[in-house]
């Protein structure tokens, strides 16, 4: 009697169905990991709670420091479940410090990558301001630290990268996507309540991925790496990124490339996102492969 | 709000640099100059509406793809122009900021806005970081992703103390849509909670702003008036210069020690467990 085979999409082990916590403790070394500000430190939202929402002890931000392939890393992964996924001042103030003093460590001799997880629409909205200056404050930290170690962000799905995080996403060094994820600015909802639905219907799934998907992401070389759903491959593909190291030049100090390609584009109708995978891939810029 | 978002900054950039209209090879929306910052000789920029963009969604002064890649390309030109300067000789940066959002468009999405944007904050942060004194003059709106693709990256951030200005993260309509609240509500909500505030007044309780200015109305200011303003850049640029290149000074006023008490906690906690880690 011959063994059941049992397909590798059944057998391979999710990372979406993972949690925040799950997710940076599966890319993190097994016995290196410490969870920093964890819940049992209650450092939770002050803002929610005067608005009747129920904070959440991590605030929906999860910092674990140890190693990745034996070397010096941090994992902030934000909590999709809780609120979106979205950057208020606690939340952001952790992603910050952990950026910050990797940027120290990395300085004082010690290499130390960061590994983002990001599953947030953007800013909280009951937060506001003090989520906005939060983004503005990652970003200023992400281009501190990705001289000196890399800054590898990864959008697993399923909530996605958007609103002010996706540009965090876009001053990374290297990003990682799975064909569930969707990484940019506006959602289709928020395209769809500002500029109509003529612009863009939020139901249609099949252009939602078409633009925002990993495929696609990827594929015009706005992202680096497409990976299943699977905890190895993601994990994998960091450990690659990691031992990579800092980049010498970054997808997002190309402006003058970007200006030209967006000035080379007919905007008499809308872009049809294959072909524009296409034109841009045909002449990848330098950066991560 | 009847008067039109970009009146406000295109009068501030015009008075400040006496340059009135955008370059040759910029599109419409953006106004470049080099102009004096006191006695320094500076780059000012500024996004502005066009009626006539080829994107339909940035004709109300949103900032789209053309907007932040050509902002980014003009900080790079600065920064390889200065490159062998040393830091204290880096030409400052001054950003007018009159910005309604960033443009909500399918055409932006497609060729990936997130990464423009990015595109340009990198540039005003890494301008910032190599020592070039980056100063935003919020002279009205600065709403969501418009203001992190221009100015929030700045060291030191000014703002007329004046009702038609707002820092926001998202406009009241749409922000009370997706909180599940009345406009009404907002306000009201604004009032006891600093952060969610629409009010300029209400912002500098976070600290983050270096200083407000009192102009009667900006969009007829007096000569004194200017020479305050003017007077203002020129101390933030010097200001600039004496502090460090990250953002931390946005955490050491009096106001942000109170209204962003939890935050700054929080990373001293993180700071702790670091090093015990």
């Amino acid at each position: 009697m011959s063994a059941i085979q049992i397909p590798a999409t059944v057998a391979r082990k999710s990372f979406i169905e993972l949690n925040a916590r799950d997710r940076a403790n599966s890319l993190i070394d097994m016995g290196s990991g410490k969870e920093l500000a964890g819940p049992f430190d209650q450092m939770e939202s002050p803002w929610l709670p005067l608005q009747g929402v129920t904070p959440q002890f991590d605030d929906g931000c999860i910092v674990i420091k140890g190693t990745i392939a034996n070397k010096a890393a941090v994992v902030v992964a934000l909590e999709g479940a809780f609120q979106g996924g979205s950057i208020g001042e606690v939340s952001g103030a952790k992603m910050t410090a952990a950026l910050d003093l990797a940027t120290e460590d990395s300085l004082a001799g010690k290499p130390t990558a960061a590994v983002l997880l990001l599953e947030t629409g953007g800013v909280r909205l009951q937060e506001a301001n003090l989520g906005l200056v939060a983004v503005s404050e990652v970003v200023s930290s992400i281009l501190a630290l990705r001289r000196y170690a890399p800054v590898i962000t990864v959008i697993a799905g399923s909530v996605g990268c958007f609103g002010g995080m996706s540009l965090a996403a876009g001053v990374s060094s290297y990003i990682v996507m799975t064909r569930e994820a969707r990484l940019g600015l506006n959602g289709p909802e928020v395209i769809e309540q500002e500029s109509g639905v003529d612009e863009f219907d939020s139901s249609d799934r099949a252009l939602i991925w078409a633009i925002h998907g990993g495929e696609q992401r990827v594929g015009m070389g706005l992202a680096d790496s497409l990976v299943a759903d699977s905890v190895d491959d993601i994990a994998t593909a960091v450990q690659r990124y990691v031992a990579a190291g800092a980049l010498a030049a970054h997808r997002s100090e190309q402006a003058a490339l970007y200006r030209d390609r967006i000035a080379a584009l007919d905007t008499a109708q809308q872009f049809d996102p294959l072909a524009l995978r296409k034109q841009w891939a045909a002449k990848q810029p330098g950066g991560a492969k | 709000m009847s008067e039109q978002v970009g009146l406000r900054g295109r009068l501030w950039f015009q008075t400040l640099t006496g340059v009135s209209s955008p370059q040759s090879g910029d599109p419409g929306t953006i106004m470049s100059a080099s102009a004096l910052a006191g006695n320094q000789q500076a780059l000012y920029l500024c996004v502005v509406p066009n009626a006539g963009s080829r994107f339909p969604c940035v004709r109300d002064g949103q900032v789209g793809l053309e907007e932040a890649y050509t902002l980014a390309t003009h900080l790079r030109a600065l920064m390889e122009a200065d490159r062998d300067r040393p830091r204290a000789e880096k030409s400052p940066i001054i950003a007018v900021v009159d910005v309604k959002s960033q443009a909500y468009g399918r055409r932006e999405e497609t060729a990936g806005i997130h990464f423009a944007a990015a595109v340009a904050s990198d540039a005003y942060g890494s301008a910032r970081f190599a020592g070039h004194p980056v100063i935003a003059l919020v002279a009205g709106h600065a709403f969501s992703g418009g203001f992190l693709t221009h100015g929030y990256q700045a060291n030191r951030i000014l703002a007329f103390d004046d009702a038609g200005v707002i820092i926001h993260a998202m406009h009241k309509e749409a922000a009370a849509r997706v909180t599940r609240r009345s406009v009404a509500d907002l306000e009201r909500l604004g009032h006891e909670i600093a952060p969610m505030s629409y009010d300029i007044r209400d912002f500098a309780k976070l600290g983050i702003l270096h200083q407000l200015l009192h102009v009667d109305n900006p969009l007829q200011p007096g000569p004194g008036e200017i020479e305050m303003v003017k007077q203002a850049i020129a101390e933030a640029i010097e200001d600039a210069r004496s502090g460090p290149a990250d953002l931390s000074n946005r955490l050491d006023s009096a106001e942000a020690k109170n209204t962003r008490k939890a935050g700054i906690a929080v990373r001293e906690l993180v700071r702790q467990q670091w090093r015990n880690a």
